[in-house]
């Protein structure tokens, strides 16, 4: 299987469409680079964003603790492809755990962007992310064929029982903006929000 | 007159874990944790599961205990020798308190060199982030050093790592 001929979408536009659908204090973790500057530009004072740093590959992971920590908080990863690429065991732990609240978005556009757009393995291959998620046990994976369906996908995610996982093919538009560069302040204010109730 | 078994640390760690309200066990498997995994497995208080890889276990670990869930880690000493850039990137530039319990390989009679050598990139590891680790060596002394870390970690939110040697879970005490 290879990656499906879907459209090529934008990582910012997509990742404020996600923002403007959250109102229940929903966690979303931004994978390193790209995935979290626009997360950061779509939201930077939102404290339910939690802006990873170096961990490449390790976004998917710390939503599946704040997802299994708290089952009634709905709980996005935003990852790239790159990044899941490193980290691909992790799709075998969340579908074993299977929990309810988690949302794994996979940006897919083929290139190490940060690092000066390389492609990765998988640009060559044309591995599909959706039919990796599948087979690793998380049946309800899916390609977004357009903006129009990636809204609804995540619409669907937020209000059914998942692991849900969601991948859009996106350009090689960078980030626009950079996140802060203070864990510290990250760390404790997606604590403190954390621990208030779910809207 | 009773002499305890070796078998017994593991209840010690798992008391210790209780104590400190360790909940979320996640693990990559290991012959000398075998049954510190299969207590933990067995008490309804822990969820406790396998990972793929130890750098899964330490992010799902800072996402539990960012949101009020405290975590320990389970692994041996070739899979922490995985983390650094985790614990730096993550553990470390986040402070948070991530508990590691390490099952020590590559020492007092090790057959594999490549263990061996894997063994004394450990502790550098540790002391160069300045993460504090204990070694667990004597049954009579493990579950206050357990208790006492995991209190220190999470008051003071910073990770820390307790290492259980062979003296502690090989040596007939």
């Amino acid at each position: 299987m290879t990656r499906p001929n879907t459209q090529v979408m934008n990582r910012a536009a997509l990742t404020k469409r996600i923002l403007g659908k959250l109102h229940k204090r929903e966690a979303v973790v931004g994978g390193i680079g790209n995935s979290n500057w626009d997360l950061w530009a779509a939201a930077p004072s939102r404290p339910e964003n939690f802006y990873m740093l170096g961990s490449m590959g390790l976004a998917a992971p710390i939503a599946l603790g704040v997802a299994l920590a708290q089952p009634e908080r709905r709980v996005l990863a935003l990852e790239g492809d790159g990044s899941l690429l490193m980290q691909l065991g992790c799709l075998s732990t969340i579908a074993a755990q299977a929990p309810r609240n988690l949302i794994i978005v996979v940006w897919d556009n083929a290139i190490y962007q940060i690092t000066g757009g390389q492609p990765t393995p998988a640009a060559q291959s044309g591995t599909d992310w959706v039919a990796i998620a599948r087979a690793s046990g998380i049946a309800k994976s899916h390609w977004a064929a357009d903006e129009a369906e990636f809204d609804t996908l995540i619409e669907t995610a937020l209000t059914t029982d998942g692991p849900h996982l969601i991948a859009a093919r996106i350009d090689s538009e960078p980030g626009r903006h950079q996140t802060d560069r203070d864990p510290v302040r990250f760390a404790q204010a997606f604590t403190r929000a954390m621990a208030l109730p779910i809207g | 007159m009773t002499t305890a078994a070796p078998s017994h640390w593991p209840g010690e760690i798992l008391a210790a874990f209780k104590a400190q309200d360790v909940r979320l066990v996640p693990y990559v498997p290991d012959n000398v944790l075998r049954p510190l995994i299969a207590a933990i497995e067995a008490d309804p208080h822990f969820t406790a599961f396998p990972c793929a890889r130890e750098e899964e276990a330490i992010g799902i670990a800072a996402g539990a205990v960012m949101s009020g869930m405290r975590a320990a880690c389970l692994m041996q000493t070739s899979g922490f020798a995985t983390l650094p850039n985790a614990l730096a990137s993550l553990v470390c530039a986040f402070q948070l308190p991530v508990v590691m319990v390490v099952s020590e390989r590559g020492t007092l009679g090790e057959f594999n060199p490549g263990q061996a050598i894997v063994c004394r990139t450990m502790r550098p590891i540790l002391d160069s982030m300045g993460i504090e680790h204990h070694t667990l060596t004597r049954l009579d002394e493990c579950g206050f050093q357990a208790d006492r870390a995991l209190r220190q970690a999470f008051a003071t939110r910073w990770p820390a790592c307790l290492i259980l040697s062979p003296l502690l879970t090989a040596r007939p005490q």
